[in-house]
């Protein structure tokens, strides 16, 4: 394909990082792979540094505090409604106001907390803006965080990983308790591991709270434990057939319903502190007493029942075992590569993750270093928020807000931290090509803003370089304005490419 | 940066995605009849409890099986008895008012040929209508309508899509236009017109897509105005008003584009949510919920279709049951059989299809499961056969390749 070797680090950074910042891709194209390497050889890779985040633990007591607080100012106010209707009637209007108002409500139903009737007593003292629920605000400050990280990031091969694996082991906010955690779990139990090794992000994953919220293990009881037989309640299996599934060995290899429910019962006891702890609500907790006795069988082994162990070892031979290794190589050539990547790319990366026993590093660094990533054509759309970042990098527009941005990213059908369900996105190009006219009315809206203070045309040069068409080229130069000029490098071939 | 507000809802981009797709022509053979048929796809993802949609409550052993979880004829919030058999679910009235005029049927114990229990994979056999997954990127409703003949060229093209993806049953080889709604402003048409120019020079594809988008919204401007994103759901958890504003504009717009005289006649909508592994809540709870909100959906369909109604068949589809006990958490995993619902002027309604397997415990799928007694397929293709007037052997090797033992069942259209 390219000779060229400018053209072919070009499409590499591009493959494997965001859009470049302002300075543009000319610095690294005498080593572009030692550029993109570097970034995961950093020995705080994919963390992010901010004390003002929370912990799941956390995030999960303070959404507890915020409910408590807001029933009892509930409660406070049904109590004034007897002795005063006209007040009441006062705060319904007052309460209708607020949740009309647009400016209140920047997500739309993407806040359920704010449509709930017992968002009304602040309003009720004629307050004109209204803070967004705890676990909103937590959302919102997670989502800033983690935009800022993107947009710092030198190339951001890491936070590209980041962006893999999260989806890879995705949550939903969707589910109320899980939406203050979302934050909390991608900076817990996925950055610390993209350059570690996979059994331990999966470790960290399944034992988040977030996720045994998510997919239900939080209230699944062994049906012979002492509360599944007090209780005469039993399983839920939906998290084990996950991990199985999606997490691990993939669908279609060969484990049985059996195995499903017999995993199920493994991780019985996986659970969370009731969130009213004041020191370690919403914290992972292994409880025994929902746990069900005795040993199991999955998939090939039997694993005696020692408690917490026992689905720990599970785990431990999931992460290393080779339908693992298949299923994780084609999600990553996927991704990075191409949508029907080449196979020997796949079997290479599955072996080197078998041989490495699931070295992420390892994996990364033999899918940077393959030819067939040179050399595939770009055609994988950038994923929505790919393309929203790589805009503001290429152009230089720091946002002071991030709401836009997560709004944009609802608009675009890639709601932050909001898949559909557990598969989480999809990583065909297909799909996304449907979202090109919601791309270009949010071109046309960010052009409108921010045209006047960029060139098209140099942007183009400095991010795409050699990649640049002589019709994109043509096309910015002839545009009637810069407006026009932002809207259209916003959506050339080159920007929606990679 | 800022961006103006969108006021695009979650559901809008989340629980649905449909498509209606129509081509330059009418089916030849249904036209020739002096009809001019609708069909209208509603795909439910996350696999729907089709016992507790529509509940056996005359079986013996029914009650032993779902205890106060069932559905049952006394109490408050009563299921509505649709024979000595079978109830609907109350949050379901229009359906059964339909119903009881002979225009809606219910087809139950059917699954697809899927008998695993991964939703992707239950949906790729059911949407691409080709019984192994991932086996194929087209869709059977796509490919039933591409096979069948053309009558004359009628002008225009119509469609549109809601949600920025189309569903896998809508995509194949005959042209799909999607549409989403939203109050954003178009792109200026000298924008769109460069940069159409500049895709047909340096990316087809995208010129493509985004031509096929444009063209959508000119007509969704005229067609749908009026048309609000929905508002906020009243209760996290419990779908709420959001989500039944959601369905019933999304299914009611598109009814209203089919309606037309030179509108699609063919149409696919995708509504998720319907996973419900904990606190399922069929007669109070999110399931309730859900189901209010399918059900009007149909109600707007039957308003949209206007006089077209008399010529419509809906199809209510999912990629497979739940496990017939109740599970730990007062929801239910993945299982088999399930229901199809069926509903429209053009169908033969008032009965309830079913070769019931019953629910003792031997009769159970796998001791956990409603049993599969009647393939979708055999339903599916008796639509596509009856109603458009597809060709047979189209249908066994094209629309369901392979499914040439599965005979369409017949008698489904009034």
């Amino acid at each position: 394909m390219a000779l060229d070797p400018r053209i072919q680090a070009a499409t590499l950074l591009h493959r494997f990082g965001f859009a470049p910042k302002p300075g543009g891709l000319a610095a690294f194209y005498k080593d572009p792979r030692a550029a993109l390497l570097a970034e995961l050889d950093r020995p705080n890779a994919g963390l992010i540094f901010n004390d003002d985040l929370l912990s799941a633990g956390e995030a999960a007591r303070a959404s507890f505090d915020f409910r408590q607080e807001r029933k009892a100012e509930r409660l406070a106010r049904r109590a004034g409604d007897e002795m005063d209707k006209a007040a009441a009637n006062a705060a319904k209007e007052a309460a209708k106001n607020a949740t009309s108002n647009p400016m209140a409500t920047p997500l739309g139903d993407a806040k359920p907390e704010m449509a709930k009737p017992d968002a009304a007593p602040q309003a009720a003292d004629a307050k004109p803006k209204q803070q967004p629920g705890m676990p909103q605000q937590i959302y919102l400050e997670e989502a800033r965080a983690r935009l800022d990280n993107a947009l710092n990031a030198e190339l951001g091969f890491a936070e590209r990983l980041v962006w893999f694996w999260s989806n890879h082991f995705c949550v939903s906010a969707d589910k109320g308790q899980v939406r203050p955690l979302c934050g909390a779990f991608e900076r817990e139990a996925i950055r610390p591991f993209i350059a570690g090794k996979f059994a331990d992000m999966l470790l960290a994953v399944e034992t988040h709270p977030a996720m045994l919220l998510y997919l239900d293990n939080v209230r699944s009881l062994g049906p012979n434990s002492v509360a599944g037989l007090r209780q005469g309640k039993g399983l839920n299996e939906n998290l084990a057939r996950e991990i199985l599934e999606l997490h691990t060995l993939g669908v279609r290899t060969g484990y049985s319903q059996a195995d499903v429910t017999s995993f199920a019962k493994v991780i019985t006891g996986w659970t969370i502190t009731p969130p009213k702890q004041p020191e370690n609500g919403g914290d992972f907790v292994f409880n025994a007493r929902m746990h069900e006795p005795g040993p199991q069988h999955v998939i090939d082994r039997d694993y005696d029942d020692n408690g917490i162990a026992q689905g720990r070892a599970v785990l431990a031979r999931l992460a290393v075992h080779p339908a693992t290794a298949k299923h994780i190589a084609s999600k990553l050539a996927r991704h990075f590569v191409s949508d029907a990547p080449p196979q020997a790319l796949v079997d290479r990366l599955a072996k080197r993750f078998i041989d490495s026993s699931g070295d992420l590093k390892a994996v990364s660094r033999e899918l940077v270093l393959a030819p067939e990533a040179w050399d595939a054509p770009r055609t994988k759309m950038r994923r929505p928020g790919e393309w929203l970042v790589g805009a503001l990098r290429s152009t230089g527009i720091a946002p002071s807000d991030v709401r836009p941005l997560v709004q944009a990213q609802n608009l675009l059908g890639e709601p932050l931290w909001r898949p559909p369900a557990p598969n989480g996105f999809s990583d065909d190009s297909a799909a996304w090509m449907d979202g090109l006219a919601q791309r270009l009315d949010i071109s046309n809206q960010f052009a409108r803003r921010t045209g006047d203070l960029i060139d098209p045309q140099a942007v183009a040069e400095a991010s795409f370089g050699p990649l640049l068409s002589k019709d994109t080229q043509e096309a910015l130069a002839r545009a009637e304005s810069r407006q026009q000029g932002v809207a259209l490098l916003l959506m050339s071939p080159e920007m929606q490419r990679r | 940066m800022t961006f103006k507000p969108h006021l695009a809802t979650r559901r809008e981009l989340l629980l649905g995605s449909g498509a209606l797709f129509a081509w330059a022509y009418m089916p030849k053979l249904a036209q020739a009849e002096g009809r001019d048929p609708r069909l209208m796809v509603i795909v439910l993802r996350g696999a729907l409890d089709g016992l507790a949609t529509v509940a056996p409550f005359g079986d013996p052993d029914w009650v032993r099986l779902r205890g106060d979880q069932g559905l049952r004829l006394d109490g408050d919030n009563a299921a509505l008895k649709l024979d000595t058999l079978f109830a609907i679910n109350p949050a379901m009235p229009n359906f059964y008012r339909l119903y009881q005029a002979k225009q809606a049927a219910v087809v139950h114990a059917v699954a697809s040929p899927y008998r695993e229990r991964s939703h992707f994979d239950g949906q790729d056999v059911l949407e691409s209508g080709v019984t192994a997954p991932g086996a194929s990127d087209s869709g059977w409703l796509n490919r039933a309508w591409h096979a069948l003949t053309p009558a004359d060229q009628v002008t225009g093209r119509q469609a549109f899509a809601v949600g920025p993806i189309t569903p896998l049953v809508a995509r194949g080889p005959a042209p799909v236009m999607s549409w989403t709604p939203s109050k954003l402003q178009p792109a200026s048409n000298d924008t769109m017109s460069r940069l159409l120019d500049l895709y047909r020079h340096t990316d087809p594809a995208l010129g493509k897509a985004l031509e096929e988008r444009g063209a959508l919204a000119a007509i969704a401007q005229g067609e749908a105005k009026g048309m609000t994103p929905a508002k906020v759901a009243a209760t996290p958890g419990i779908p709420g008003a959001a989500v039944r504003a959601y369905f019933a504009e999304s299914a009611g717009a598109a009814a209203k584009f089919m309606a037309r005289a030179d509108g699609p006649r063919v149409g696919a909508l995708a509504f998720d949510g319907w996973d419900t592994h904990a606190q399922e809540g069929a007669a109070h709870g999110r399931l309730s919920a859900l189901l209010g909100a399918l059900d009007g959906a149909i109600g707007a369909i039957e308003t949209g279709m206007g006089a077209a109604w008399k010529e419509t068949a809906v199809v209510v589809v999912t990629e497979f049951g739940r496990t017939a006990r109740i599970n730990g958490t007062e929801g239910t995993d993945h299982g088999t059989a399930t229901v199809a619902l069926l509903a429209g002027g053009a169908i033969a309604g008032g009965r309830v299809i079913a070769d019931w397997p019953g629910v003792s415990e031997a009769a159970l799928y796998q001791a956990r499961d409603l049993r599969p007694t009647t393939d979708l397929r055999a339903v599916l293709k008796g639509l596509l056969k009856d109603h458009l007037r597809a060709d047979e052997r189209a249908l066994a090797n094209v629309v369901f390749p392979g499914s040439i033992a599965v005979k369409p069942m017949t008698g489904l259209m009034a």
